[in-house]
């Protein structure tokens, strides 16, 4: 198994990046807005291109969540799937699983409670 | 005129703060010395008859007309005193569904929801279409998005002004009389929409309206507006006590007012005034046509 792990400043979304396998796991923190989801995109973006078979993003550290980020998520999903791979979600706060059963995306994304449970599945 | 005395510091769940708030349109005073505060996630109802001011109340806090007197706090932060590129920044954070939805005629349901996004966001534009989607699927419209606006009932149309008001995700959602015009059904499907938005986006809502049947489906407060002065302000289980309560059982002819309001009852204090007031303005226009 092959670790990586890149730690980025507290302001940044995505707090860190770690590659096991084929996998790519995003920590992202705070909470992602309109001007946090741009950053987002781009590096949901780079890491599609690469094509790994599962992005695990993990949002046990977001405490909130508008429109925009929900948007982002749903197009690295779209894109994962085209690649053959799989987008999914783990450790989502009451408040942005709210925001998520509203949108009615709840359905759509692939949500477990931790990251081994979202490996093995 | 005298200064309105200095704010003093707010609760931080308190999210609106209108304090000693006058506004006159020439010598006819429309406001006189509100104070009203908003606590955040709640929903606000502010009713009262045409011609009470709850209207030009609904203007001073989206910042389309400046009091005389008074203070208007949104997020802490006066927008009597703004500048007008501040006042815009604010306006980012509150979304407005106005009584006619307002929306553009020439472009599609989705275009008109994509419109604030599209002018002040930064956003790109396959995030801007998902959001769309969201909005509208929130709204129960999705499948209608590529319809024009001369295309959609009143109920959608108002649904379809409700996806663009929260299409920034806005903190605040101001409310013109959404249940206007519409059947009974409809109506209550938009009160739905209002609940299940402010409680489940959690935004603080204002409401406008003299739909009492609405204004008591989605309330969590309710303030009584009359001559531009409020007549009483609580949770809305005292005014349905008070509209549920027996006439005699009152103390005083205010309380007697706002339980006909609340009823709807044809006669009652509103009803006395009012014929009192034109039978007087009548008598007296005859005078001055006499001079």
């Amino acid at each position: 198994m092959r670790h990586r792990h890149t730690n980025d400043s507290d302001n940044d979304v995505v707090r860190a990046i770690r590659r096991q396998d084929k996998a790519v796991v995003l920590e992202l923190a705070g909470e992602i807005d309109l001007h946090r989801s741009v950053k987002l995109r781009e590096r949901l973006l780079d890491l599609t291109a690469e094509r790994p078979d599962m992005i695990v993003i993990n949002l046990s550290e977001v405490s909130f969540m508008d429109s925009s980020g929900l948007a982002t998520l749903v197009e690295a999903l779209q894109l994962c799937r085209r690649n053959g791979g799989a987008l999914k979600l783990v450790g989502i706060q009451e408040r942005v699983r709210s925001i998520l059963e509203i949108s009615r995306l709840d359905h759509i994304f692939p949500i477990f409670d931790s990251e081994s449970e979202a490996m093995a599945s | 005129m005298s200064n309105p005395p200095e704010p003093k510091s707010v609760d931080p769940e308190t999210v609106i703060a209108i304090r000693c708030l006058n506004k006159s349109f020439g010598v006819q005073k429309v406001l006189k010395g509100i104070h009203l505060d908003v606590l955040r996630g709640e929903t606000m109802v502010v009713m009262g008859g045409s011609g009470c001011g709850k209207s030009t109340l609904l203007r001073h806090m989206i910042g389309s007309i400046a009091p005389d007197e008074g203070s208007i706090r949104l997020f802490d932060q006066d927008i009597t005193v703004m500048s007008e590129p501040e006042m815009n920044e604010m306006r980012k954070r509150f979304g407005i569904l106005f009584q006619s939805s307002a929306l553009f005629n020439s472009l599609t349901v989705g275009e008109n929801v994509a419109l604030p996004l599209r002018e002040h966001t930064k956003l790109d534009q396959t995030t801007i279409e998902i959001m769309v989607k969201i909005k509208l699927e929130l709204v129960g419209l999705r499948e209608h998005a590529d319809k024009m606006p001369a295309q959609l009932s009143g109920g959608m149309k108002k649904r379809a002004g409700l996806a663009r008001a929260i299409a920034l995700d806005p903190q605040i959602l101001f409310y013109d009389e959404p249940s206007a015009g519409l059947d009974p059904v409809t109506s209550a499907q938009i009160d739905q929409l209002i609940i299940d938005l402010t409680k489940k986006l959690r935004v603080t809502s204002v409401v406008v309206t003299h739909e009492m049947d609405s204004a008591f489906r989605i309330a969590d407060r309710m303030c009584m507006l009359d001559k531009g002065v409020i007549l009483k302000e609580g949770p809305r289980a005292e005014f349905e006590a008070l509209r549920d309560s027996a006439e005699e059982s009152l103390a005083n002819d205010t309380e007697r007012l706002i339980r006909q309001f609340l009823r709807g009852d044809p006669e009652g204090p509103i009803t006395q005034r009012k014929v009192q007031s034109d039978y007087e303005e009548d008598l007296l226009m005859v005078s001055l046509k006499m001079d």
